[in-house]
């Protein structure tokens, strides 16, 4: 009985999305859990860009996926399922940000100590501080969650995703010249927040 | 300090540290649960359809009261209006008169 089970389930798992997205849109809802299964892992990578609390993530996962089933009768193949999938996750993170958008003023006393270390390891010697290291890493994290939702949206797909702008369009639903300009104005919101962190210490 | 740089820099450092993928236990099962749950109903926005519904109307019979209303005068330059009023009232003159 198990293993029949079991066999059933790697049948499903060995369709085509097309197959089970045809098959969920023919009432079959099962077919959708392979699909929830096999696409998780990214949509999951995407949340944690945008939000740092595993409970957000979470929440931005679960929207995505309800977004996802209440449309798929709006998909209609011409791109595969996993580009529709991501603009749905794009779209539904930058609604979060949009949602719990916080101007944080943080300024170097904000600094944790290793981050104070890390950016007077920088000054010092530059070549020497390690990209490594997890102070780094918060230090990335802070700068992020200072930009606007849309500067935020933008640095990450186009700068640390190396996505390119056409790619950002189709992502997000905006024009290619909008994406440039947003893309022009996040890098000089980006060095006003870098300077407003680092101004106490060093400006 | 070289703003370009550290900018520069920090964007490297996220760049090689990507966010994990990792999915939680069984959070397939989840989904299918959330997405298998019967659609609740909207109480309050069905009452709130249902007031906005109920304004509307009001609205209208009040607009086509107020256009017709005066159309209905007749011959003595009676309201509809004073026409009502004096039917209403007419028993309670009736009584004032018997006592």
């Amino acid at each position: 009985m198990a293993e029949t089970g079991l066999m059933e389930a790697s049948v499903i798992v060995d369709k085509s999305d097309a197959e089970l997205i045809a098959a969920v849109l023919g009432g079959d809802m099962a077919s959708f859990e392979p699909l929830v299964v096999k696409y998780s892992p990214r949509v999951f990578a995407t949340a944690r860009r945008y939000a740092r609390r595993e409970s957000e993530v979470e929440d931005i996962v679960q929207e995505v996926w309800s977004k996802a089933f209440h449309k798929l009768p709006g998909f209609r193949g011409e791109a595969p399922f996993e580009h529709w999938l991501m603009r749905m996750a794009v779209r539904t993170c930058y609604d979060f940000l949009r949602e719990h958008q916080r101007k944080k003023e943080s300024s170097f006393t904000d600094l944790t100590q290793p981050e104070s270390d890390w950016l007077e390891g920088f000054v010092r010697a530059p070549d020497q501080v390690s990209d490594e290291a997890d102070a780094a890493r918060q230090l990335v994290g802070r700068l992020l969650e200072m930009l606007s939702p849309p500067a935020r949206l933008v640095i990450t797909l186009l700068e640390i995703e190396d996505r390119s702008v056409k790619e950002i369009a189709e992502l997000t639903g905006w024009s290619v010249p909008l994406v440039k300009v947003r893309a022009f104005r996040a890098r000089s919101e980006m060095r006003k927040c870098l300077r407003r962190i680092t101004k106490e210490k060093y400006v | 300090m070289n703003l370009t740089e550290l900018q520069k820099r920090l964007l490297a450092v996220a760049r090689r540290n990507p966010p994990g993928d990792a999915v939680p236990y069984r959070f397939e099962r989840r989904i299918m649960a959330r997405l298998g749950e019967a659609p609740q109903p909207a109480i309050w926005l069905a009452w709130s359809r249902a007031l906005w519904l109920g304004a509307a109307a009001c609205t209208l019979v009040a607009i086509c009261a107020g256009v017709w209303a005066p159309a209905t005068r007749d011959d003595n330059g009676t309201s509809f209006s004073e026409g009502i009023e004096q039917t209403i009232m007419a028993s309670s003159d009736d009584l004032d008169s018997a006592w």
